[in-house]
């Protein structure tokens, strides 16, 4: 052993790894080429997932409380806090439920858009 | 007394607001859509000043009283009714540049039949949501200074045509956002009031076993009903022609969203009070009119202060009169003078004229209903026709012109055939009359299935720039893409 270490050259073996495109991914969606309409279609899959997921959970609410009603027949003169039921949620608590449910919608759809624009813009 | 100086400053107020719009519309483009410059919480405010009609501020408190619990869901489904539009078509819409209905189909699907077809069922929907309007406001002014019928209808058409001529949109979008505010603060003080007056009485209930605060009680059918008029509010708003010119003045995609948040809320807030108004209205057994919400305030609270809170709830009624008459008036003469007579501001003028003078002459002639009934037959026709056509042209690339026109036919021309039925030969009995006065369960999915099946039957009628408007329809603007060179037509 003679003091130092001997040096050795450190270099990426992967020599010929695929370069970056040299124009951004927007070319391949403005000249419709088949990757850049693979990206429209996520994006537009992407986005009418979420919206098919929000109307299905509205009418799975909108459209069980009438069949609860008919099915429950005890539940139409329910109580709740003193008043009627079905009239605490319609003419109550349903309202706020839309705006909170709304709010999540436009989150996540922005969310959406800001990862596909992400995504577009990366060099 | 009161309220006759309430209605008159009212209407003054309007005209004023509007007029100072008039140095601001210069040019067409002005004229349409306000030259987009309008801030979100305005817009918002405008929205709901314009969506909350006579319907909202008088006839749901009237059915709610009449019909009970069930009549909950009207209210709901106005509301909820801008969920679906939020999460299916708020923001694609606005990034389509589309001014209104018309133009969207045009270019969708870059036809001229359908952009045809679309605006006759705008100025039928348009016509048949004025109408009723028109014939509250004869409704109210008669139980106010007792005069007749038709001279509240004349006074609220004459000063909307007045507005909307000498103003257009932007004056429009700031009468509108008052106008929110107006008819929220007209509710609610008085209930304030009319609860401290309950309160005092000791808390009256309904009489003990009355059925009519239970949900699916009252009517024939009230299962298919209420299912039908869920169909209807839910799916219908996002195909009124006066809710879609306002998403215009949204400056991008991502406005238009937050924009329909924001309304949401404020239609959430004003839709808990008529349901109050019902409520008490049944308590202290008042009679079962769309009149209730102007009579309750006297009938509770009494003396000067009731005086002054029945002129304050007759301002609001036709604050609603106003605005959203004047929101459909600027849609249907849009596109009457854009589709028909050729476009320009004189024919615009002119097609003011025809937009209003129509439904005022119908409201005199047809069978009068209750205002949130005929309404919520508008929503019925939306439901059966633009819905599918936004939601299909938005989502389904394979969407073609001759699924789009068979669908509009089928859906639209069903749904108008069902509600004329109502209207002039009504009112029917049995299932007929449930079928027909809450057509959308059936008119939707007739609707959306024939523009599926002939879409797949006709693969060769797909739109060739398809995938570009899909581009243009989905991408965010802060991406720099070809979006296509289509621009709504110069008017």
């Amino acid at each position: 052993m003679t003091g130092k270490p001997r040096r050795v050259v450190v270099t990426s073996p992967r020599t010929a790894a695929a370069r970056r495109p040299r124009h951004p991914l927007t070319r391949e969606i403005d000249e419709q080429t088949q990757l850049g309409e693979v990206y429209m279609r996520s994006l537009v899959r992407t986005q009418f997932r979420l919206a098919l997921f929000v109307c299905t959970v509205l009418a799975c609410v909108i459209g069980g409380l009438p069949l609860l009603f008919l099915l429950v027949p005890e539940l139409r003169a329910a109580r709740l806090l003193g008043l009627p039921a079905p009239w605490v949620v319609l003419a109550g608590l349903i309202y706020p439920a839309f705006v909170v449910g709304a709010w999540l919608y436009v989150r996540q759809a922005e969310r959406n858009e800001r990862d596909f624009a992400d995504l577009m813009e990366r060099r | 007394m009161s309220s006759i100086v309430a209605i008159v400053s009212v209407m003054l107020a309007a005209v004023l607001i509007g007029a100072f719009g008039i140095r601001m519309s210069r040019t067409t483009s002005d004229f349409y859509v306000a030259s987009r410059t309008v801030s979100p919480l305005w817009n918002a405010s405008a929205i709901g000043g314009e969506y909350l009609s006579a319907a909202s501020f008088l006839g749901i408190a009237g059915l709610i009283l009449t019909y009970g619990a069930d009549m909950l869901w009207l209210p709901v489904g106005w509301t909820g009714g801008y969920l679906v539009l939020l999460v299916l078509v708020s923001a694609p819409l606005r990034r389509s540049g589309a001014y209104t209905l018309p133009d969207f189909a045009e270019a969708r699907l870059e036809s001229m039949a359908v952009r045809r077809l679309s605006s006759v069922l705008v100025v039928l929907i348009g016509w048949l949501y004025l109408m009723p309007q028109f014939q509250s406001a004869g409704l109210v002014f008669r139980t106010i200074t007792g005069a007749p019928s038709w001279a509240g209808s004349l006074l609220v058409a004459v000063v909307v045509a007045v507005n909307v001529l000498s103003g257009g949109m932007r004056s429009i979008t700031f009468v509108q956002a008052f106008q929110y505010w107006l008819k929220l603060t007209a509710l609610a003080v008085p209930l304030v009031f009319m609860l401290l007056a309950w309160w005092s009485d000791g808390l009256p209930s309904l009489a003990p076993g009355d059925p009519w605060s239970l949900p699916l009680h009252g009517r024939e059918h009230p299962v298919y009903e209420t299912y039908s008029l869920i169909l209807a509010t839910f799916l219908g708003t996002m195909g009124l022609p006066h809710v879609l010119v306002r998403f215009y003045t949204n400056p991008d995609g991502r406005a238009a969203r937050r924009t329909t948040l924001v309304v949401l809320t404020l239609l959430g807030a004003f839709y808990l009070m008529p349901a109050v108004y019902g409520f008490l209205g049944r308590v202290y057994g008042l009679p079962a009119t769309d009149t209730v919400v102007i009579t309750l305030p006297g009938r509770l609270v009494g003396g000067v202060v009731g005086e002054l809170l029945t002129a304050l709830v007759t301002a609001g009624a036709f604050a609603a009169f106003l605005s959203t008459s004047s929101g459909l008036t600027v849609s249907v003469a849009g596109v009457i003078a854009q589709d028909i007579l050729g476009g320009g501001v004189r024919s615009f003028r002119f097609a003011t004229l025809l937009a209003v003078v129509v439904p005022f002459g119908l409201a005199g002639a047809a069978r009068s209903l209750p205002v949130a009934t005929v309404v919520g037959l508008a929503f019925a026709v939306a439901a059966s026709s633009f819905c599918p056509l936004l939601v299909l042209g938005i989502w389904w690339r394979r969407l073609t012109t001759a699924g789009a026109l068979s669908g509009l036919v089928a859906g639209g021309g069903l749904a108008c055939g069902a509600v004329l039925a109502t209207i002039i030969a009504g009112p029917h009995t049995g299932w007929a009359e449930a079928l027909l006065a809450q057509p959308a369960a059936w008119t939707v999915p007739v609707s959306f299935t024939v523009m599926v099946v002939v879409s797949l039957l006709t693969p060769s009628r797909v739109p060739p720039g398809v995938a570009r408007t899909m581009v243009r329809l989905h991408t965010p603007e802060t991406l720099n893409v070809d979006r296509g060179d289509w621009h709504p037509r110069a008017m």
